[in-house]
């Protein structure tokens, strides 16, 4: 699951470049927003979702665990 | 003067805020510096916000809209919505994790650990800071223009004015030297005062304000405009090459001709004068040329500057725990989208907008960075135009407040701290010192903001630039055991080079069109900058083996947790 979440954040990225929209401000969405535009307010809410996916599966290993410690912080001493 | 009064409530309930929570600092400099690495998963996002999103966000979006178009929403938010999460998730979450086991305060303690280098950090020291300048300048100069246009006939009686057109200052508007001295003052106190907790709260508070102004905006300028579709629709009959990436052979470019009729007369003027009365050369208008796609694709990279910020090192550290960076990683692109898409809107609308018969934006408009001030000013109320101006501020300040208080960290814990002994500073001292640099910080930021370097956005280009090429530095410290302190500096030292020979290819950021084979300097920078590091860490000796178990073991395994600066090797 951990890949597939990561694979996804690359294609993500590679969807990115939209070249098909490249050239379109006759396609507007809702009448006011150029393509080009909604689409990559589409790519920010995939984004959100993608990286949700990356909280839920892929968690550094041994983060939680750091809370625990207490530690004389260098700026108190 | 509605504006103004708003204004000035604004900037004193901020006050407020600031003395609200210097009541619960606890008078250590942990406390003054990390909030006692106390900050909950709500306050971290919108300090991580509101610390991320700047003048940069509001007036440069709305700016390089109207002079580029809408392309700048994909090449600038879209990439950050995808990778500032990556940063948090990636690298925020591991180094706050170092920096909880190991007392770090500032980058610079963490680099020298994880390096065994003191040298690292006096190389660091200098090209952090002066990354960090022109950031800070982005926003005192933002807040400065902004004010000077909004409170046009404020104070008659006290601002006459001076000039004409665009560039000039109307009668009765704060000047720019005063409007941008108070955000200072107002910034530096709840900063002096409150720490970072109180950029936290204030962040907040400044996050939510504008957020919810820059959708007011966005609707009550729509409505003045005959609506949403009726703003578009204009832009697609005189400007539509604002609307794609692409300018075509038959396009209007209502906009531009605008512009050379105008720069046309300027330059006849100009002429007319004598030579010892002329004054700068009036700038010929550039045809627009579309954007091209290596140069959309090369954009990705200015956001890792993200994982390099030293600002956001130290919000990074004041995370309660690990858990408190869930909701900063998923909600920011989706903040991010928020902020940019009225504002690319309305910069986008600025170019082609008519209020009965006249345009909102004049053609011999030469000021992008402006035209959100603009339309604001002309198209709303006074007091929505103070409410909207105070939203503006709000974004200027809550990324202000966090890079002095880091400069204030820096200097005192990298520098005074690191090089005196510890027992000759008390806590107490350490934080008077912190506060001490933050004053003088502010200082030299105003005086520079005075000379108005270059444009706001150019400048912040090139300062999210410098930091993004050092992202390799910080991504392979963490995920690479093989770095070494000589790969560091290969590194450091080839971004600080490339930096230097590619800002002044660039005209020292005059050229704002500047590219490397169709790309982003940025672009170039990062794969020197990485393929150093990687060169000369496979050829140089590897780290100890107390540094490699220190920083990739897991801490159950961990027997002691030394601080950095008993560690060092020199």
């Amino acid at each position: 699951m951990k890949y597939l979440v990561y694979g996804l954040i690359v294609a993500l990225a590679v969807l990115h470049q939209d070249w098909w929209n490249w050239d379109d401000s006759e396609t507007l969405v809702g009448g006011i927003m150029p393509i080009g535009l909604a689409y990559h307010a589409g790519v920010s809410v995939a984004a959100a979702i993608l990286w949700a996916a990356a909280v839920r599966f892929c968690w550094p290993a041994g983060v939680d665990e750091v809370e625990a410690l207490s530690v004389e912080d260098s700026s108190s001493v | 003067m509605t504006p103004l009064l708003i204004i000035v409530a604004y900037l004193a309930l901020l006050l407020i805020l600031g003395v609200v929570s210097s009541r619960f600092f606890k008078g250590t400099a942990a406390d003054y510096f990390l909030a006692s690495r106390g900050i909950g998963s709500f306050l971290l996002v919108m300090s991580l916000f509101g610390t991320t999103m700047t003048a940069f966000a509001l007036i440069g979006a709305s700016g390089e809209s109207f002079a580029v178009g809408i392309g700048v929403y994909g090449m600038m938010a879209s990439w950050a919505g995808i990778i500032h999460s990556a940063c948090f998730f990636l690298v925020g979450i591991k180094l706050w994790s170092f920096g909880k086991r190991y007392g770090y305060t500032t980058q610079i303690q963490y680099f020298r650990d994880r390096f065994e280098s003191d040298g690292l950090g006096l190389l660091l020291f200098p090209i952090l800071v002066g990354l960090v300048i022109p950031y800070l300048l982005i926003g005192v100069m933002g807040a400065g223009v902004t004010i000077e246009k909004v409170t046009a006939g404020a104070l008659p009686s006290l601002f006459a004015g001076s000039g004409s057109g665009p560039t000039g200052v109307a009668p009765g508007a704060i000047p720019y030297w005063l409007g941008s001295a108070v955000i200072c003052l107002v910034v530096m106190i709840y900063v002096f005062f409150a720490g970072v907790r109180g950029t936290a709260w204030a962040n907040a508070f400044q996050t939510i304000v504008f957020i919810l102004l820059g959708i007011v905006t966005f609707t009550v300028i729509s409505d003045k405009l005959g609506g949403a579709m009726n703003a578009t629709a204009m832009v697609q009959a005189e400007n539509p090459h604002i609307l794609r990436r692409t300018v075509r052979a038959d396009d209007s470019l209502t906009r531009y001709h605008g512009m050379e009729k105008s720069y046309d007369k300027k330059l006849a003027t100009w002429e007319e004068k004598p030579a010892d009365q002329r004054g700068a050369k009036p700038r010929k208008p550039h045809k627009p040329r579309g954007i091209g796609k290596m140069q959309f694709l090369s954009y990705l990279f200015i956001p890792l500057s993200v994982g390099m910020f030293p600002h956001l090192f130290q919000h990074w550290l004041t995370a309660k725990s690990a858990k408190s960076f869930r909701l900063a990683v998923i909600v920011h692109p989706l903040l991010i989208m928020l902020v940019w898409v009225p504002c690319v809107m309305l910069g986008a609308w600025a170019t082609s907008a008519y209020v009965s018969g006249k345009p909102v934006v004049p053609p011999g408009f030469s000021n992008p960075n402006a035209v959100l001030g603009e339309m604001v000013a002309d198209l709303t109320s006074h007091a929505l135009s103070g409410l909207l101006t105070a939203g503006i501020l709000a974004a200027i300040m809550s990324s202000l407040d966090s890079q002095f208080l880091c400069l204030g960290s820096i200097f005192t814990n990298d520098i005074v701290g690191h090089y005196m002994e510890k027992d000759r500073l008390s806590d107490r001292q350490k934080v008077m010192i912190g506060r001490a640099f933050v004053v003088v910080i502010v200082l030299v930021t105003y005086l520079l903001a005075q000379t108005r370097p270059g444009g706001v956005f150019t400048l912040g280009v090139w300062c999210f630039s410098g930091f993004a090429s050092l992202f390799p530095l910080v991504f392979a410290s963490v995920y690479w055991r093989g770095t070494t302190k000589m790969g560091a500096y290969a590194c450091v030292l080839t971004t600080a080079g490339m930096w230097i020979y590619l800002f002044a290819q660039s005209g020292y950021g005059a050229n704002r069109e500047y590219l490397v084979g169709g790309m982003m300097p940025v672009a170039v920078m990062t794969a020197a900058s990485t393929v150093a590091l990687v060169v000369v860490s496979w050829i140089t000796s590897p780290p100890s083996n107390a540094t490699i178990a220190k920083f990739f073991t897991n801490p159950p395994e961990l027997s002691t947790h030394a601080k950095p600066e008993l560690e060092l090797a020199g």
